[in-house]
């Protein structure tokens, strides 16, 4: 455990109520994926990446990197970030406003450390992720590249595109994690564009496929071991994570309908109180 | 280099005439060569980007990315994380359109340091035809914030080009293509990116040009010599960020222009052009380039014809630039 000092789980709570204020505070963004993934980044950026923060560097050799490939979820890694040190929680007030490094979606333009590449138009991530994994196979970097993708962006066919590579060009340093929630914009996914056997689809395409419950950490942290126990034979590793779109808000779990709307004044003073404070909000 | 005014023609007709993809084949060995940290990419097209030699070479630093060129932009986007300094191959049209938003996104938006090498561009890939024939690639690619634009006439400046291509930081479009044209350029000739190539010096019209059209245009002075008109001829191999001191400097002695370029009117050579001298030196300017239209199934030559793009094309382009500012001077 790198921050042992942090109790993961009150970390989870103190992030979705980040989460909840920053979308609140811009009028705007996506609180849905955000609450369902952060389980899922807490235990990612604290007890598994080794990583440094402070001395953040675009190359990040010697390091675990992690590409966000659905972007819309900013609030999540906006908030993770700030609380694992790469810069100041005030900055997250910031969030989706003028002159801000916190764009809607990621972005690396104006600096913010952690950020190496934009996202928000889906689909791109796990090929970017598949350059930086071979890269430091090229430079003899025995670091991770972890990524996260929706569930409805699997729908991109550049995902499998780059599946098909990732398999083909043994890259066996890459473990992906798909937010499997079963919602999009329009509906479920099972009625949008349904994804059918998504654990052969992955298998078929040469990958070591792993399943978990994305919000128990225990169960986390069995596929984060196991994950890795698997990746450097040969294969690329996909964890097919359930979650619940909106989890922690009972008015926002498991629908689609909070995908990407603010909460207004009401509605953020009956999700906080949901949420008890457990560090210190920005 | 020769003086094409004055050379005669077995002169002309006795120049080697090679491809400009071969020029970027062997300028992208030399840079592998140079640099242990240049990789190339490919999608299923290596022979035909002439990428065999770096790929015997270095076959650890080939990565083949198949019929996926979407992915293969995002890779190229991810190596430069690491350092590497990627170079992708594959036609024009699969260089750019069929992949915008990834080149949007994940290198121009995100500052990578990709190279994006396009052979086959433009009519002049000939037989296969108006679905291959890219002439909007220039267009999408310069208006990419971030992005550099650069097409090559002849097979040394492209493999001079290549190596500048490998030194500049920052993402690049790299245009070039098919056709065996004679080598106008020099072998030691250092390119320069962003500083335009003066191919002839003259007083009555400019002609700024680039790629295969700088052989047409050396072919259009020619014939405008002979009826005693003098080109001043700007070989603009560079059209992001475009020369505009050199630009601005030639039509203050010609107060006219023609832009010739194997692409459409809309985004291209000549549109930057106009854009450039309408805020600095409103100058009388005439466009050879295709005009709104797709290509289609034919050889080189006869499409180059066809579309307006022959020597005669831009005699006649150069007539009318004159003629309006002789108009305007009355």
């Amino acid at each position: 455990m790198s921050e042992s000092t942090h109790n993961l789980s009150d970390l989870c709570t103190q992030v979705r109520r980040d989460i909840v204020r920053m979308v609140h505070g811009a009028s705007s963004g996506h609180p849905g994926g955000s609450l369902g993934c952060t389980d899922f980044l807490v235990k990612l950026y604290f007890d598994e990446m080794q990583v440094d923060p402070k001395n953040w560097s675009m190359d990040g050799r010697e390091e675990d990197l992690f590409f966000l490939s659905n972007g819309h979820i900013s609030p999540v890694w906006y908030s993770v970030l700030s609380r694992r040190g790469y810069f100041d929680v005030a900055e997250l007030s910031t969030f989706r406003k003028l002159n801000s490094r916190l764009q809607g979606h990621p972005a690396t333009e104006e600096g913010l450390p952690g950020i190496r590449v934009a996202s928000g138009s889906l689909g791109q991530g796990l090929s970017v992720a598949c350059g930086a994994a071979q890269a430091k196979k090229l430079n003899g970097d025995d670091r991770w590249v972890y990524t996260l993708h929706g569930d409805g962006e699997l729908q991109e066919g550049q995902i499998w595109e780059a599946a098909l590579y990732a398999a083909h060009h043994r890259i066996d340093n890459l473990i992906s994690f798909v937010d499997w929630n079963g919602q999009q914009i329009d509906g479920t996914v099972e009625d949008v564009m349904n994804l059918g056997d998504l654990e052969g689809k992955w298998r078929s395409f040469g990958w070591h496929v792993l399943q978990c419950n994305g919000h128990d950490l225990s169960a986390l942290d069995a596929a984060f071991k196991s994950a890795r126990a698997a990746a450097g034979q040969g294969q690329p590793v996909v964890v097919l994570m359930r979650t619940d779109m909106g989890r922690g808000v009972d008015f926002m779990e498991g629908t689609h309908k909070w995908h990407g709307v603010a909460p207004n004044d009401d509605q953020l003073s009956v999700a906080l109180d949901q949420l008890a404070t457990p560090l210190s909000d920005y | 280099m020769i003086d094409f005014i004055s050379a005669d023609e077995a002169t002309l007709d006795g120049l080697t005439r090679k491809d400009t993809r071969s020029g970027f084949g062997q300028g992208l060995l030399e840079v592998g060569q140079a640099h242990d940290n240049v990789v190339a990419l490919c999608a299923d097209l290596t022979g035909s980007l002439k990428m065999n030699a770096f790929k015997d070479a270095f076959p650890d630093r080939f990565k083949q990315a198949g019929i996926a060129e979407a992915n293969m932009i995002g890779v190229a986007a991810g190596l430069t994380i690491g350092g590497i300094i990627p170079f992708t191959g594959t036609f024009a049209n699969f260089s750019t359109g069929r992949v915008y938003d990834q080149i949007r996104q994940s290198v121009a938006y995100s500052e990578k340091n990709v190279k994006i090498c396009a052979s086959h561009c433009g009519l002049t890939l000939g037989e296969d035809g108006a679905t291959h024939q890219i002439l909007e690639d220039v267009g999408m690619m310069k208006m990419l914030p971030n992005m550099t634009v650069i097409h090559t006439c002849d097979y040394e400046q492209t493999r001079n080009a290549t190596h500048a291509v490998a030194a500049h930081h920052g993402p690049v479009y790299f245009r070039f293509g098919r056709p065996k044209v004679p080598m106008i350029t020099e072998a030691d000739a250092p390119f320069v990116i962003g500083k335009a190539r003066r191919v002839m010096t003259g007083s009555d019209v400019t002609i700024v040009t680039n790629g295969h059209l700088v052989w047409n245009s050396i072919l259009a002075a020619r014939q405008l010599a002979s009826e005693g008109i003098s080109v001043d001829l700007l070989d603009m191999h560079t059209i992001k960020p475009l020369d505009e001191a050199a630009l601005i400097e030639s039509v203050g002695r010609t107060h006219c222009v023609v832009s010739a370029e194997e692409h459409q009117r809309n985004g291209g050579l000549g549109e930057s052009i106009a854009a450039c001298l309408a805020q600095h030196q409103p100058t009388p300017q005439r466009f050879v380039a295709v005009k709104d239209q797709f290509g289609e199934s034919g050889t080189p030559a006869q499409l180059l014809e066809k579309y307006g793009l022959g020597p005669s094309a831009i005699v006649d382009a150069c007539k009318e630039a004159i003629a309006v500012k002789q108009g305007m001077m009355a």
